[in-house]
């Protein structure tokens, strides 16, 4: 005989902690944050409060720096495929059976565990344009090698280190301020200064610990058959490694997504306050300030179920094409 | 078919015993190995590296090119104490963290039994919705908490910054998939036995989820001591600054002084490192199990 517990009533009295932490903090504020968004609440009773309906929303859509932020939280996201391929190229590195592997591993994942304010406060006097080691060894490299003559010579302008987190330069000549594009604007600026640090600290991480164990799972048959066809080290990548790796890539690259979609506010609260000009704010960092220094608490809820319905949307489109190539 | 042939013939050669030539590879292939390593991470490491050295150094020689401080001033770090409350601030940091841990993981561990063992009409269903939360930009559900905690009277106050991150879903689905990887005959045996269900999850699930555990209390601890959004919201008073908003505090106060903020910065880091070194294996155990479909 085989019987059936019902232990509905543990269960409640297992669950209820948690369950009531997810109603008072997660669930709850859900429902009233959107019904926030379609007011006007502004905390300090200067405007009469009322239901706007989504009078917020027509607002965002219309609102210049919106759009500039949503641009800036896009363009964060660049560092996003290097920062995958280089865990994946750690990853292969570490995958061998030689002694002290678990060392290199700790030591590449240190940047990421200890990421946080402090290391953001390092990152930013590294980045002093003045007095930070960076441009001091950039101004060291163009003097040794007489860079600045030599582009002279060739009729170029000549050079000079990048001023990183005051510049508001960027790698696509986007305008400040602007929904345009302007030649003028070409360079290494505050953006690219936050790319690379966002690149350094996740390169060994969460990432490349997940490709390690995908790894060690490649079906060693598949491998060996194909080196005994005579594929080289490169083929047998390419055709054996990198699709057993699908599901993990997948993963990876959704989880990424939805990550640096809702980032960026740490490090423009720390280094950068928003940036020079509004370069390095994001949608996250607009939420905050609209929120917690204007106190528009509709508007900004507005702007964050805008963001929470682009989160969904692009994981739906992952999830649609992921599996699309999954299956194969 | 005359290769064909060929190659058959290839197949009854004799296996040729790898050479001398080849041990020789193999050393070779050793030494790259390890020397391409060694590059990539002392260069990971550079920034730690120049970040140590330079809490040394006295203040006119942070901005040189060499390192190396030419006389080291290990006072520097008694000097961090003397100009903001930090030792508050650790312990601040260190009493939130504590707290946040113990409370997250019984509170998981309790809601993971339930999913992962206990049988319940709309369970999976419930799990699911648990999930789909995990989605759910913080930010979001971050405005209305500040509201919640101001009406509930605990801003700028230990509650405050302690019950509302004492409840994860991470947690719950993390604890839940190590669960389920226990052989259910084990519990099935107490049931038999007539064991009630906390002695099932006191006894048997707790201990040998034993690894998750230890994973997730490292990550909590390890969040929650790096959390920055949240005490920057609702922290107003110096005393009951954490970490990271004293950081913030230093770094915009006495911003010129790189040396100490180094100084400041490296003290931050160590207890992390020191954490992490210790509890490496079910750190990367507990990684592997969340991100692997269960």
């Amino acid at each position: 005989m085989k019987w059936q517990r019902n232990d509905t009533l543990a269960a409640a009295g297992f669950l209820l902690p948690n369950i009531l932490g997810f109603l008072v903090f997660t669930a709850g504020p859900l429902a009233f944050s959107l019904a926030v968004s379609i007011t006007n609440w502004n905390v300090q009773h200067t405007v009469p409060f009322q239901c706007t309906g989504t009078e917020n929303y027509t607002e965002l859509l219309h609102d210049k720096q919106f759009w500039i932020f949503f641009i800036n939280t896009v363009y964060l996201m660049l560092g996003m495929p290097i920062c995958i391929a280089g865990s994946l190229f750690l990853a292969v590195l570490l995958n061998q059976r030689l002694r002290g592997m678990v060392a290199y591993r700790t030591l590449f994942y240190l940047p990421s565990f200890t990421s946080g304010v402090a290391l953001m406060i390092l990152w930013k006097a590294l980045y002093n344009p003045d007095f930070g080691p960076i441009n001091a060894l950039l101004d060291w490299c163009l003097q040794t090698f007489r860079i600045n003559e030599l582009l002279r010579a060739l009729g170029c302008h000549p050079v000079a280190p990048p001023q990183w987190l005051s510049a508001t330069n960027n790698l696509l000549g986007l305008v400040p301020q602007e929904l345009q594009i302007s030649g003028s604007k070409f360079g290494l600026g505050a953006r690219e200064a936050l790319i690379i640090m966002g690149v350094w600290i996740a390169i060994g991480g969460n990432n490349m610990l997940l490709y390690l164990a995908a790894l060690t799972n490649v079906p060693q048959e598949l491998v060996e058959a194909a080196q005994i066809d005579g594929a080289g080290r490169w083929k047998v990548f390419r055709h054996v490694t990198w699709p057993q790796l699908a599901p993990t890539t997948f993963f990876i690259v959704v989880m990424s997504f939805i990550g640096s979609l809702q980032g960026g506010f740490d490090q423009a609260r720390v280094m950068t306050n928003g940036g020079p000009s509004g370069t390095t704010t994001t949608l996250a960092y607009y939420i905050y300030t609209k929120a917690f220094e204007e106190f528009q608490i509709g508007y900004a809820s507005a702007v964050a179920w805008v963001l929470f319905s682009v989160i969904f949307v692009v994981t739906l489109i992952n999830w649609k094409y992921g599996q699309k190539e999954l299956s194969y | 078919m005359a290769d064909q042939a060929a190659r058959s013939v290839r197949l009854y050669e004799p296996a040729r015993t790898p050479g001398f030539g080849a041990w020789w590879y193999r050393q070779g292939q050793f030494v790259a190995s390890h020397l391409l390593l060694a590059l990539l991470a002392i260069t990971m490491l550079l920034p730690f590296l120049w970040m140590v050295l330079a809490s040394f150094k006295p203040y006119e020689e942070v901005e040189n090119l060499n390192p190396f401080p030419s006389t080291w001033h290990p006072e520097n770090y008694r000097k961090v104490f003397e100009q903001v409350p930090f030792a508050r601030y650790y312990f601040n940091s260190v009493f939130v963290a504590l707290w946040v841990t113990f409370l997250q993981c019984l509170t998981s561990a309790m809601a993971a039994f339930a999913f992962a063992r206990l049988k319940w009409p709309g369970r999976d269903m419930v799990f699911r919705l648990y999930l789909a939360t995990l989605m759910i930009p913080g930010i979001v559900t971050m405005i209305p908490n500040y509201v919640l905690t101001v009406k509930l009277q605990l801003l700028d106050s230990y509650l405050g910054l302690i019950v509302p991150a004492s409840f994860s879903a991470f947690g719950t689905f993390l604890l839940r998939q190590f669960m389920l990887t226990i052989p259910p005959a084990l519990d099935e045996a107490a049931w038999m036995d007539g064991a009630g269900p906390w002695t099932v999850f006191w006894d048997i699930a707790l201990p040998l989820a034993r690894p998750g555990l230890i994973a997730l209390a490292v990550f909590t601890f390890m969040g929650n001591y790096g959390s920055f959004f949240w005490p920057l919201i609702l922290i107003k008073s110096e005393h009951l600054r954490t970490l990271p908003i004293g950081m913030l505090y230093f770094d915009s106060v006495y911003g010129k002084q790189t040396n100490l903020i180094m100084a400041a910065s490296v003290m931050n880091l160590v207890p992390l490192i020191v954490l992490f070194v210790c509890s490496q294996k079910f750190l990367v155990r507990g990684i592997q199990m969340g991100g692997v479909k269960g």
